[in-house]
């Protein structure tokens, strides 16, 4: 046993450098999901999952998504913050995959702000 | 903290915060002698001496958004509470190196989760920075680097998500197999 096979990573190369020259490009939606201690310890982990399996579904060029540290807003983790370019940033609280799915379809792929998961406007 | 794997993702993410470009993840289980550890080093900037003493009080932190900080704590409260030690060595400039041992079948142990998850999460947040991970499983092991990854990868980013739902969907398979499970 040992290391990861890395030979099936060469069919997916193909697949995804098609992709990739699109990707290039400026993205113009962030997605950050909060991984301090707080949020980890309340299903941060989680969110990401079902993050990056809508990000896989979407298969969208302009959306970057990444991890960060605390808010400072522990009580209301894991929290997630949408910032679509032109607009306010929008922070969510109590996230977990359910909701984190409704606001990648709906806020992220659509513009409609959850406001019933919403912590603040930025 | 419900699985130890999410431990590792916090301590993980206090290296990243501490400015490393490399993490090192070092998870050995050895039935024989009933033991589980974790190991987590970094290449980040280190833990200040006047610190290192009491950082595991969680009155003590380098963070700006609020006065407590938790994390080592918390890991530190998981191994000893299960007959283990927990060690933490930093020398500035060079890193931080965090060790915790556990009594591997103790009642109180966490399981230790979903590692896949924890690595992609890492993968997919913080993309640029590089991890090794090796997991030894009574004498069997796996290792996974990033580095290697990225060199077959060709320059595609690691947090394609393509990429992300293949690595995790492959580290589950040859954890599963070490496990004999």
């Amino acid at each position: 046993m040992g290391k990861l096979s890395v030979s099936d990573l060469k069919n997916l190369k193909e697949k995804v450098s098609k992709d990739m020259s699109l990707r290039e490009g400026k993205s113009k939606i962030l997605v950050t999901v909060h991984m301090g201690t707080c949020g980890i310890a309340s299903g941060a982990r989680e969110v990401m999952d079902a993050l990056m399996k809508e990000m896989e579904e979407a298969d969208r060029q302009d959306i970057r998504v990444m991890a960060a540290g605390c808010l400072g807003m522990c009580s209301s983790e894991p929290n997630v913050t949408v910032e679509i370019e032109g607009q306010p940033p929008i922070a969510y609280q109590f996230m977990d995959a359910n909701k984190m799915r409704q606001v990648f379809k709906r806020h992220v792929l659509k513009g409609e702000v959850q406001t019933d998961f919403a912590l603040a406007k930025m | 903290m419900k699985e130890l794997s999410l431990h590792i993702l916090d301590l993980a993410e206090n290296g990243i915060t501490a400015g490393a470009s490399l993490i090192r993840i070092h998870v050995n289980e050895i039935l024989s002698e009933n033991t589980l550890t974790i190991q987590i080093q970094d290449n980040g900037n280190g833990i200040p001496l006047a610190m290192i003493e009491n950082i595991t009080d969680p009155f003590v932190t380098t963070r700006t958004t609020r006065r407590v900080g938790m994390g080592l704590s918390l890991f530190k409260a998981a191994a000893e509470r299960c007959n283990g030690r927990f060690e933490i060595t930093s020398e500035q400039g060079k890193g931080t190196l965090t060790n915790g041992s556990f009594q591997h079948d103790h009642i109180d142990r966490a399981p230790l989760g979903d590692m896949p998850s924890t690595l992609v999460s890492l993968m997919a947040g913080y993309p640029e920075i590089d991890i090794e991970y090796t997991h030894l499983y009574d004498g069997l092991n796996f290792t996974f680097d990033t580095r290697e990854i990225r060199a077959e990868l060709d320059g595609i980013p690691l947090n394609e998500p393509a990429v992300l739902q293949h690595l995790k969907k492959a580290i589950k398979q040859e954890l599963d197999h070490i496990k004999g499970s």
